[in-house]
């Protein structure tokens, strides 16, 4: 098959698989559960098929181009295409829907058929994000994973499941409507553009990714800022950035295992992918009519999120420290998490960024599989208190391995694949010379170490010490006097593809994070062109100093960028002229 | 242009008149089986004036100008609010009593003939109101648009409620129409003309002389501006509409919500077009910039503390026409794909009453209490009884949301792309913060229908055509979201020429395009 014809598949299968499900037979919920496993298999299956006939050669290019027009006068169209960063994280959310699914089986007993709707919905939603190229499809998919995941959280959430669901929407909703702003601002800023401009589709309504990108480098750095905290405030909710982080904890506490593994595994990564995709490539470089390009917005932003993403890793780590509740330790552990992520991608340099894209998928790995873990736990005892609960793993044994599993893949062990993704951002903060530095690294890195604490504390308090099941209001074990059911076949199941995932990535990661080198030095090249030319420039402003003390003068600020030094960025197109998606 | 092409153009006017006649008789009919057919004139007589638009658009090669495009939309959407309100007069107990021969047959207890003559007329009054090329025309069009809602909100419940809501309405609707007719006398004082055309002549004779419009002038079209936001709900005019959309019956509501609102906008869009092209002054932008963020922000910030439906529906309805008027700031646009006002606005109008209508056809397709469901109360738990009607909401409310891909998405892409084309960037955040704001208060409706516990509702309406209608605008709201493609550039052709002046210097021979195209 065409691999366009499978990517539109791929989208397809759960969104109508799902729409299907309504017209099973009325009364017969059961047969609901192996149609959506089917579904979400054939997607995975497709979205194999699509890794297989991926050129990894040019990891960089958005292959597989396609595009229908859907509002012509707009210039809006539902553009189609993936680079190697999406591919993987296509493969993710095919890979972690087929084990949500199949470890929903027994959690939802009653509307199992909205449940799985909503779920293959959701799934064509987070595919359609991944692949678009066109940004307002982007966007509509990216809102559209809002409504899915309000029902998901609203219907089948546990006691406050009304207010998380409400937040959740309200406030992600908020944050992206300022994007939508942002981007039809910078759609117009293209349209007065002369057409003359050299790139395509200068000075008409489009878009397109690759055209909005160049457009964005043309305006001024206030322009830019104004853009990038726009796109900011859609994505920084997302993610969650500190201190936009509030919604979370409280949205996975109430959302049932299967919302909580897709928003930490998926959805959160809508936003760094966001910020990948569209902040950093847009707002890299400003091209000053007259002096020429100078540094971006992105690059006088940087310091100063990464700054909030370190707060977000330290603050966050020490409310984990505190936690009663086992899901929300971990929830607020993804948000400690995603700092990391945050802190690579404004690192702006290969390592940095290749670490966070690293991170995004291990992080989708772990933290899902830790949800999924907490989920089998709820399943069995019906609270996930710690205090209630101990010495599983003289009890549950496969649990318990699966669960410490887990949970140092999270820590970051090595070996496992989270230290991947922690050790790369770090390494690129610290190497990240004129932007972050050192200092960013070494502080970034106490929260490795409460993580570490906090983590492995859980893991001691559930797992190991006397054992201590949980016991019901009448003070009767769970279980009702019988022996505590380790995990079931279907959940060994669950559990074991994840694991598998996490030590393939964790131990031989090479051709993973290879093929993502490409792809970034194309999205970041703007950025640090700029940040090089910066760095030069200071070096030679410290030279002149030397020798010629009133010229320095004229220098103070140390910022003016002399041009010629810069061939890759003398000649328009400044930004690399990336390959067209629609051809 | 003479008596005889101005008639030319308003066939489809005098067939809807033919048919509200012929209700008026109808309705009077003895026989219950001949008054029942009073519905279906209606309908028949819409197809008829559709099929006269229809061809008129294809003479003229495409939907040139905003009179058809109005006169289009006026027959679809027209359409889908007839089968809302099919059942109207048999929900009122007089009816149903005499029809049932409980009571004897009394010609004045049955409102059949008159409720879809007047249906008729109101719909006849957009449609000359899009007609309009002269200021006495287009105070007339506007009255005959109003007129018959005064009476069909009264008369359509058999509740005190529906009174109290129609004198409300009459009283302050004949303010506002001695407001913009004030204005209009205003106008007429400072140029001696009532005709669009011959008023833009003299303005630009005015601008020639002294560099500016006379402030008479400007007075004049702002009074009349404010006269008009009556007709859209536009604060400082807004102050009516929650009450009275609560206090009609349901169908009717859904009929205030579109009808007078598109004559309100169309009559916005030809008295801005009375200002020479590209000069808006200052006074005039501040206004309407003033209005805009006004109404958006009060319609949300008043729609989010209230219980019943239908009140926060009408906030939601004052919060478009917010939004509706951000498109009027950018009115003088260029022909360009997104960037021009008026084509914005026609486009949202569609996708705004689509979705509306779909809103209020369900709350009136629902039955509390021996009442119509009101409340929020009333419709929790919506999708254990009905789950399509909850269905229907839930796409209604999300596209008027605007959230993708809804038609409402399409529409605010619309009106704000236009908006910061004109640089209105400011009042463009201030649009999507509000937008974000109505999400309070849509996911409210959303979430009574599929989170709350179900209280037992039935369909009440005799018949499946309300359901029905509903039906058809959500699904049309979700279809047009993705194929929009077609109605974009249809809005954008019929955008691209300004109002009632076109038709002035157009002789039959030249075809419009050209005349356009020459300004």
């Amino acid at each position: 098959m065409n691999p366009t014809t499978i990517m539109l598949v791929m989208i397809l299968v759960p969104l109508l698989g799902g729409l299907g499900l309504m017209f099973l037979p009325r009364g017969n919920d059961s047969a609901v559960r192996p149609f959506a496993l089917a579904y979400t298999l054939l997607t995975f299956a497709l979205s194999l098929g699509l890794a297989f006939q991926f050129d990894w050669t040019r990891t960089q290019d958005l292959q597989f181009g396609f595009f229908h027009n859907w509002v012509p006068a707009f210039g809006l169209k539902f553009g189609f295409g993936i680079d190697a960063i999406s591919l993987w994280l296509v493969l993710l959310t095919t890979f972690l829907m087929p084990l949500v699914v199949l470890g929903s089986f027994t959690a939802v007993k009653e509307r199992a058929r909205e449940f799985f709707l909503w779920l293959l919905v959701l799934e064509a939603a987070m595919l359609g994000t991944f692949v678009a190229t066109d940004i307002f499809f982007f966007y509509i998919c990216f809102e559209f994973t809002l409504v899915p995941l309000y029902f998901l959280i609203g219907i089948f959430g546990s006691t406050d499941r009304l207010r998380a669901a409400r937040v959740f929407f309200l406030y992600t909703f908020t944050g992206s409507m300022l994007t939508f702003a942002g981007v039809l601002y910078v759609a117009w800023f293209n349209t007065t553009l002369d057409a003359a401009t050299p790139f395509t589709g200068a000075g008409v309504w489009s878009f397109n990714i690759v055209t909005l990108y160049h457009a964005a480098a043309y305006m001024t750095v206030a322009q830019q800022s104004w853009v990038l905290l726009a796109l900011l405030a859609g994505f920084a909710v997302k993610v969650p950035i500190f201190p936009f982080h509030t919604w979370l904890p409280l949205a996975h506490t109430e959302a049932p295992t299967a919302g909580s593994v897709i928003l930490a595994g998926v959805l959160l990564k809508l936003g760094t992918y966001g910020l990948l995709r569209f902040a950093i490539p847009m707002t890299g470089v400003a091209l000053d009519p007259v002096i020429g390009p100078v540094p971006g917005a992105l690059v006088h932003f940087a310091p100063w999120i990464a700054g909030l993403a370190i707060i977000g890793i330290l603050y966050t780590a020490l409310i984990c420290w505190v936690q009663k509740d086992i899901k929300k330790l971990i929830a607020y552990s993804s948000v400690s998490h995603l700092g990391f992520c945050v802190l690579g991608l404004f690192a702006i340099n290969t390592i940095g960024v290749g670490g966070a894209v690293a991170y995004m998928v291990n992080h989708g790995l772990s933290t899902g599989a830790l949800f999924l873990c907490v989920g089998m736990i709820y399943e069995r005892f019906h609270t996930r208190e710690m205090a209630r609960m101990g010495g599983l793993a003289s009890v549950m044994p496969i649990w318990s391995t699966f669960m410490i599993f887990f949970c140092l893949a999270s820590v970051g062990l090595p070996g496992l694949n989270g230290f991947v993704g922690e050790f790369l951002t770090l390494l690129g903060a610290f190497t990240a010379g004129n932007v972050l530095g050192p200092w960013y690294a070494a502080v970034a890195g106490v929260g490795m170490i409460f993580g570490a604490i906090y983590i492995l504390y859980m893991a001691g308090r559930v797992v190991w010490g006397p054992t201590k099941i949980p016991t019901d209001d009448h003070g009767d074990a769970h279980g009702h006097g019988h022996e505590v059911k380790d995990l079931s076949a279907r959940e060994i199941g669950v559990l074991a593809p994840l694991a598998i995932g996490c030590l393939v990535l964790g131990l031989y990661p090479t051709p993973f994070l290879r093929s993502l080198e490409a792809p970034i030095e194309r999205l970041t090249e703007p950025a640090r062109l700029m940040i090089a030319a910066r760095a030069s420039n200071q070096a030679r402003d410290a030279h002149l100093t030397d020798i010629m003390a009133e010229e320095r003068a004229l220098n103070e600020d140390g910022m003016t960028i002399i041009v010629p030094e810069l061939p890759g960025l003398a000649a328009p197109p400044a930004v690399a002229p990336p390959a067209e998606p629609e051809r | 242009m003479n008596m005889a092409e101005k008639i030319a153009g308003v066939w489809p006017e005098i067939a809807l008149l033919l048919g509200a006649a012929l209700c008026l008789l109808v309705g009077l009919a003895r026989s219950v089986a001949i008054r029942r057919f009073t519905g279906w004139i209606a309908a028949a007589s819409l197809l008829v004036a559709g099929w006269i638009v229809a061809a008129q658009v294809c003479n003229a090669g495409g939907v040139i100008g905003l009179t058809p495009y109005i006169k289009l939309a006026v027959v679809a959407v027209g359409l889908i609010l007839l089968m809302v309100a099919a059942a109207v007069p048999v929900q009122l107990k007089m009816t149903r009593d005499i029809e049932a021969g409980r009571e004897p047959f009394e010609p004045g207890l049955v409102i059949r003939g008159e409720f879809f003559a007047f249906f008729l007329f109101s719909l006849t009054g957009v449609m000359l109101t899009a007609d309009a090329s002269d200021l006495v025309w287009l105070f007339l069009a506007l009255e005959l648009t109003s007129l018959p809602t005064y009476v069909m909100v009264a008369t359509s419940r058999d509740r005190v409620e529906a009174q109290e809501s129609g004198v409300k309405y009459f009283f302050l609707g004949a303010m506002a129409a001695a407001v913009f007719l004030y204005g209009f006398a205003l106008i007429y004082g400072a140029t001696g003309q009532t005709s669009f055309s011959l008023i833009v002549d003299a303005a630009n004779q005015q601008i020639a002389a002294q560099g500016r419009i006379s402030p008479l002038l400007t007075t004049g079209i702002v009074l009349s501006l404010l006269g008009v936001a009556f007709k859209i709900a536009a604060v400082p005019m807004h102050f009516y509409a929650a009450d009275v959309y609560q206090g009609a019956t349901t169908a009717v509501t859904a009929f205030l919500a579109f009808v007078p609102k598109t004559a309100g906008f169309v009559a916005l869009i030809a008295l801005l077009g009375l200002l020479p092209d590209g000069y808006v002054p200052p006074a005039i932008t501040w206004l309407l910039w003033i209005m805009a963020a006004l109404t958006m922000t009060v319609g949300n910030v008043l729609g989010l503390m209230q219980s019943n439906v239908k009140r926060v529906l009408a906030y939601s309805s004052i919060a478009h026409s917010g939004y509706m008027l951000v498109g009027l700031l950018a009115l003088h646009g260029s022909g360009d794909a997104l960037g021009n006002g008026t084509a914005a606005i026609l486009f949202y109008l569609v996708a705004y009453g689509l979705a509306t209508i779909g809103a209020f056809a369900v709350l009136g397709s629902l039955q509390a209490r021996g009442e119509e469901a009101e409340t929020f109360d009333d419709i929790s738990g919506l999708v254990r009884t009905h789950p399509v009607l909850a269905g229907v909401m839930l796409l209604s409310v999300l596209s008027l949301l605007g959230l993708p891909p809804m038609i409402g998405f399409l529409g605010k892409i619309y009106l704000f792309g236009s908006a910061i084309q004109h640089g209105f960037v400011g009042l463009v955040v201030i649009a999507v913060l509000n937008s974000a704001v109505s999400a309070v208060y849509y996911l409210r409706i959303a979430s009574a229908c599929f989170f709350g516990d179900s209280e037992g509702h039935t369909v009440s309406t005799p018949g499946i055509s309300r359901p029905l209608a509903a039906g058809i605008a959500a699904v049309a709201a979700l279809i047009l979201g993705f194929a929009g493609g077609r109605l974009v550039s249809t809005a954008r052709d019929a955008g691209g020429f300004p109002t009632g002046r076109n038709d002035v210097v157009t002789t039959p021979s030249q075809p419009p395009a050209a005349t356009t195209a020459s300004r």
